[in-house]
């Protein structure tokens, strides 16, 4: 089973590097851009029959930092 | 006083740090390998040296923090045995929940490495003992990710308890509250971005990294 966690900063987290993107974006022309944030993405490789609650413990105790990130798990096929 | 480095693969501040505590206490620290999963024994002292230990993969001392000694760190700093992080150091213990918040990319984008004035906000820790609350200090930074972010009630709880024990007297990395010296609930750890032990002698152009650990030799006398 394939899994994509998706880890995004909280919203009212200061994200400088956002920031450094939006500006970017604007300076290559793109005005309509309101916002950046940056997050990452990581792809796992899992047992079929791994339960949602190991999955969140993956994420909760290593793959985000839940003082400034959350995160969230798309299962593909 | 018996100390202890403990040494992550992509550490590079760990001798640094040695030289300065045996410099201070007279008697080497013991090199503790992240694999180990027993600290010696009576320790009073562990130090969590600077560098890009796991190259810095996922978070800054995110793989460092989950390593096998440093569950025999959470286990002492727990019993009272007092903790020092510098730079990558303060990044583990907070990946690791000995202290509290997260150290995020510095404001400007910039790696910083230059000597920057501190405050002494707190001289009434076993760590600060060696200075006077409110004084200036020269200490550098080298780090990318010095920018502390809290909760503002945690930010308030932080400063009421006077746990911010080191400020930063300048615009450094954008740093909340200019939060640049940490201590924990227990006052038994201390997490730092500047580095005091590159400050130690005349040679590095100054020596007010050295009264830190002075300090501590004097505080577990």
């Amino acid at each position: 089973m394939k899994l994509s966690i998706v880890v995004t900063l909280k919203p009212g987290v200061l994200d400088p590097q956002g920031r450094a993107i939006h500006h970017a974006l604007n300076g290559l022309g793109f005005d309509g851009v309101t916002d950046v944030r940056q997050g990452k993405l990581i792809e796992l490789e899992v047992a079929d029959d791994t339960d949602d609650a190991t999955v969140d413990q993956m994420c909760r105790r290593l793959l985000a930092n839940t003082v400034i990130e959350n995160y969230r798990v798309e299962r593909r096929a | 006083m018996k100390t202890a480095v403990i040494v992550f693969p992509g550490s590079n501040c760990d001798r640094d740090l040695a030289i300065a505590l045996q410099a201070a206490t007279g008697t080497a620290p013991t090199m503790v390998w992240h694999a180990e999963t027993v600290l010696p024994d009576a320790v009073d002292l562990v130090a969590v040296p600077g560098g890009f230990s796991y190259g810095d993969y996922l978070r800054s001392g995110a793989i460092a923090a989950r390593s096998p000694v440093m569950r025999a760190v959470i286990d002492a700093a727990g019993r009272g045995v007092a903790v020092l992080g510098v730079c990558n150091g303060f990044q583990v213990l907070t990946e690791a929940g000995l202290l509290p918040g997260a150290l995020m990319r510095n404001a400007g984008l910039s790696f910083v490495c230059r000597d920057v004035d501190l405050e002494v906000a707190n001289a009434d820790t076993r760590f600060t003992k060696g200075y006077v609350a409110g004084e200036r200090i020269t200490v550098p930074v080298a780090h990318h990710d010095g920018n502390y972010v809290a909760d503002a009630d945690t930010l308030d709880r932080l400063e009421g308890e006077g746990r911010v024990a080191f400020r930063y007297a300048e615009t450094v990395n954008g740093s909340a509250r200019g939060i640049a010296g940490l201590l924990n609930d227990a006052g038994n750890v201390l997490g730092m971005m500047p580095h005091p032990e590159r400050r130690t002698e005349a040679a590095h152009g100054g020596t007010d990294g050295r009264r830190l650990f002075e300090g501590l030799a004097a505080a577990f006398g």
